[in-house]
């Protein structure tokens, strides 16, 4: 029997641009791109060199301090080029993909033999264990960790989000594959949590793992939230994370020793003149498929939604794990004393405007800040959007001024970025509370090595 | 617009950081930001953004404060008019309170804005919405014939001792208005209390029976004389219904005062309009107003004098305390920022508000002492609440 949790405290974004069930095909570019910069934690160290060939599932960097944490090759191919920034930092790994993808044969797990050790290795070296969170730092975990518990995500409750049960259609046996080898990975629970507001996919209806369900308001679908309701946290602990898209990928590395991080995924957004599901893999160049679906005049396109995703170019690349793409415009236009008229139409959270009047309507937003950054100013605005039993702006003032001590009994082990991320879009005082957050949690992490 | 973008775009080069005007450069930003909201874009974090900003929640708290300004601004003419034994129409009397109020407002927002435009320029960011409000808060609890310059010289305490030095807008620990008021009253005491203060009577002889006192001054007299000593009784007949001081004229306003601190529905009327657009804290409020409740009620259950046996809610109807539990206490920066010790912090200013008045009669604007004391008591508030968040984790931890 499953237990539910009611989330109240939250907010629901509603935004126009849905993915509608079309399926939009496969979608096979020529160049790839893994970055890095999609890896918060890490010190890449490459392991190719321009120039090689490389089979899907080889490595192409690791982490200098963890090397068993290991980025794979989405496809095979060539490595074309490693872009790189100011003092060298390692921007991307780009490559020119085969027409036919060969893999590298890591050799199908035997699900026989009870042993976390070969488990682990296998996680590590067909390169799906960096498809997996480590809390606390929110980072790719190592598999030398020894996680309390695993959470398995199964809610997408994000703006826009793209439907579960159109994204694993047809891939049940991969899922359970991949919870019976993260059950290998705990002494602990592996949890299944679902969204008790959506009928079941019957994908995520696997075996082995502890069912928790949760209805209400986003951000039921972080998993932040799912971990503090079924079992917080504490000091010392680590919890890893894995979300439900990224199971049949972990599942066919076991079964059948392949990395193919294959996604379907969803395109959404006001400027998307398609919505719907594009069948490809991760780091795939959006090149085509832009041109083909969105409308990308003074366009924002996103790897994700638009909470936590990423920026991207209009010839930029699916970002590593994501299976949704937002193209919302972008807001760089002024706006006339936009704060004193009665704003009717505006997208807020806050009653400040008469928008709420119309609780269900969709909204059409654009990236403009709406104001500039401030000082903290307004108390107990963070509070409703985080169902969590802290104080977040208590906790952001003590990582801004550096109180390791505070932080920690504030509880910062408990969060990570996306965590704040409807906070950060509700904020009178337009702070950046997610990179604030991540600036904590990569100082507390230096601070811990 | 183009034409207004224009302005700014063409002096733009004057205030920038080689430019020769260049202490002029917040004020520039400021007024443009105003004009327009700017067409910045979301670069790290979420992509998209509230359309919420601090000038948003400071235009809504000034809308909310219109009404007790405009009564306000009436009831100086119509108190003026009164004493001098004229006859003025609404009009003559709301005229009369404009020529009053406009030096004033302007007066302190030329002091207060100069001075937060100075420190924008020294610290290198933009110019602070807080003040928007500050800035009319402090005129609306002056008297209506305090010097120009003492508003200017208090404007300027407040925003540079109240405010600036703590490190601008957010980081304050006192009300910045408050604490424009507490230095007015402690430096020029004899333009701030007393019964010569509140209503303006230049330009004619007072009528017969006039008194400039407000409610509170003449209740104090009654301190020190017993309950139901005749003595008193002229006094107290003025708290009856039909004297000036009725609940009726108290809850109205048409009672001599701050400018515009007297009419209770008015500011009521703000505070709801405060809380029902989530800008105003109903907690703060509510418990401010039990708080005051209360004592007033214990007063009057053991009242030894005619003060203290008023009837408590005509007792929340006078001086400040409606307008410091819905405009002062509630300042977001100065009051308890937990949601938890926001009851406690309302609770006890509107408690020692009630307290100070009665029992310091020298002092009847205790509601400004109370708030400036429990923005001092905040920060305490809200460390022992968070500190029961972290034993909280902390005992998860132990019981692991």
């Amino acid at each position: 029997m499953s237990q539910t949790f009611k989330i109240r405290k939250g907010y629901d974004i509603k935004l126009v641009g849905e993915a509608s069930s079309n399926d939009l095909g496969l979608h096979s570019p020529s160049t790839y791109a893994v970055s890095p910069l999609d890896f918060p934690g890490i010190t890449p160290k490459l392991a190719v060199k321009a120039g090689v060939k490389v089979l899907a599932g080889e490595t192409l960097f690791f982490d200098k301090d963890r090397p068993e944490v290991k980025i794979c090759a989405p496809v095979s191919g060539e490595v074309a080029e490693i872009k790189r920034g100011a003092k060298r930092k390692i921007l991307a790994v780009l490559m020119l993909a085969d027409s036919e993808v060969s893999y590298a044969n890591h050799g199908a797990f035997d699900f026989n033999r009870v042993d976390r050790e070969a488990a682990a290795g296998h996680f590590s070296n067909t390169g799906v264990g960096a498809l997996i969170t480590s809390r606390p730092y929110g980072v790719a975990a190592s598999m030398n960790e020894q996680p309390r518990d695993i959470f398995v995500n199964g809610v997408q409750s994000g703006p826009l989000n793209g439907d579960l049960a159109t994204q694993l259609a047809g891939k049940g046996e991969a899922v359970q594959a991949a919870i019976n080898a993260l059950t290998l990975m705990t002494t602990g629970k592996v949890y299944m949590s679902y969204d008790a507001d959506l009928p079941a996919v019957a994908e995520l209806q696997v075996e082995g793992a502890t069912n928790i369900s949760f209805s209400g308001k986003h951000p039921k679908g972080l998993v932040g939230t799912q971990i503090a309701k079924a079992a917080p946290i504490n000091k010392g602990e680590v919890v890893w994370t894995v979300n439900a898209v990224d199971l049949p990928i972990i599942g066919r590395a076991f079964l059948t020793g392949e990395y193919a991080p294959e996604y379907k995924v969803a395109i959404t957004g006001s400027k998307a003149m398609n919505t719907g599901y594009a069948t490809m893999l991760q780091g795939a160049s959006l090149n085509g498929l832009i041109s083909a679906n969105i409308n990308a005049e003074n366009t924002r396109i996103i790897s994700g939604d638009v909470l936590t995703g990423t920026q991207q170019a209009t010839d930029g690349f699916l970002s590593f794990g994501k299976a949704q793409l937002t193209a919302i415009p972008e807001g760089n236009q002024t706006e006339f004393f936009g704060w004193v008229l009665p704003g009717f139409g505006k997208f807020s959270t806050n009653r400040a405007f008469w928008g709420w009047l119309f609780p269900n309507r969709k909204y059409d937003l654009d990236t403009n800040m709406h104001g500039e950054e401030r000082a903290f100013v307004v108390s107990g605005e963070y509070e409703k959007f985080i169902p969590m039993d802290i104080f977040p702006q208590q906790l952001l003032r003590s990582i801004l001024i550096r109180d390791i001590e505070k932080m920690e009994q504030l509880g910062i082990y408990e969060v990570v970025p996306e965590d704040f991320a409807i906070a950060e879009v509700a904020c009178t005082s337009k702070l950046p509370l997610q990179q604030i957050v991540r600036d904590g949690l990569n100082d507390l992490r230096k601070e811990m090595m | 617009m183009k034409f207004v973008q224009n302005i700014f775009d063409k002096t733009r080069p004057l205030v920038e950081k080689d430019g020769k005007r260049n202490i002029l450069y917040p004020l520039h930003n400021a007024l443009e930001t105003m004009a327009f909201v700017p067409d910045h874009t979301t670069h790290s974090g979420a992509h998209v953004r509230d359309a919420i900003d601090l000038k948003r929640t400071m235009v809504t708290v000034i809308f909310a404060m219109v009404p007790a300004l405009l009564f306000g601004m009436w009831n100086i003419g119509r108190l003026h008019f009164a004493a001098i034994g004229e006859e003025a129409a609404l009009l003559d009397s709301f005229l009369f309170g404009v020529l009053k109020m406009l030096p004033l407002i302007t007066v302190t927002y030329a002091a207060g804005l100069g001075v937060e435009i100075f420190f924008s320029w020294k610290r290198d960011h933009p110019v602070n919405e807080g003040f928007l409000v500050s800035g009319l808060l402090i005129p609306m609890i002056m008297p209506v014939d305090i010097p120009l310059w003492m508003v200017a010289v208090s404007t300027i305490f407040a925003v540079l001792i109240g405010k600036e030095v703590f490190g601008g807008t957010g980081m304050n620990l006192l009300n910045p208005a408050l604490t424009a008021r507490a230095f007015a009253f402690f430096a020029y005491p004899t333009w701030m209390s007393g019964d010569q203060v509140w209503i303006n009577t230049k330009g004619g002889e007072v009528v017969d029976g006039y008194s400039g006192a407000t409610a509170l001054g003449d209740l104090a007299t009654t301190v020190g004389q017993g309950m139901g000593n005749p003595a008193t009784d002229a006094v107290m007949a003025q708290f009856g219904s039909g004297g000036h001081y009725s609940f009726m004229n108290a809850f109205l306003g048409l009672i001599p005062g701050s400018i515009a601190e007297t009419s209770a529905l008015l500011i009521l009327l703000g505070g709801l309009f405060l809380v029902f657009k989530g800008v105003g804290s109903w907690k703060i409020m509510l418990s401010f107003f039990i708080g005051g409740f209360v004592m007033a009620g214990i007063f009057n259950a053991f009242a030894v004098n005619e003060f203290m046996g008023l009837n408590p809610l005509h007792q929340l109807m006078l001086g400040g305390f409606i307008f410091g539990m819905v405009f002062m206490a509630t300042d977001p920066v100065s009051a308890a920022q937990t949601e938890t010790g926001k009851y406690i912090y309302g609770f006890f200013a509107g408690f020692f508000g009630i307290m100070i008045r009665v029992f310091n009669p020298a002092y009847p604007e205790g509601i400004m002492l109370a708030i400036l004391f429990m923005n001092v008591m905040a920060p305490l508030i809200d460390y022992y609440v968070v500190e029961a968040n972290i034993k909280r984790r902390a005992k998860r931890v132990a019981h692991v």
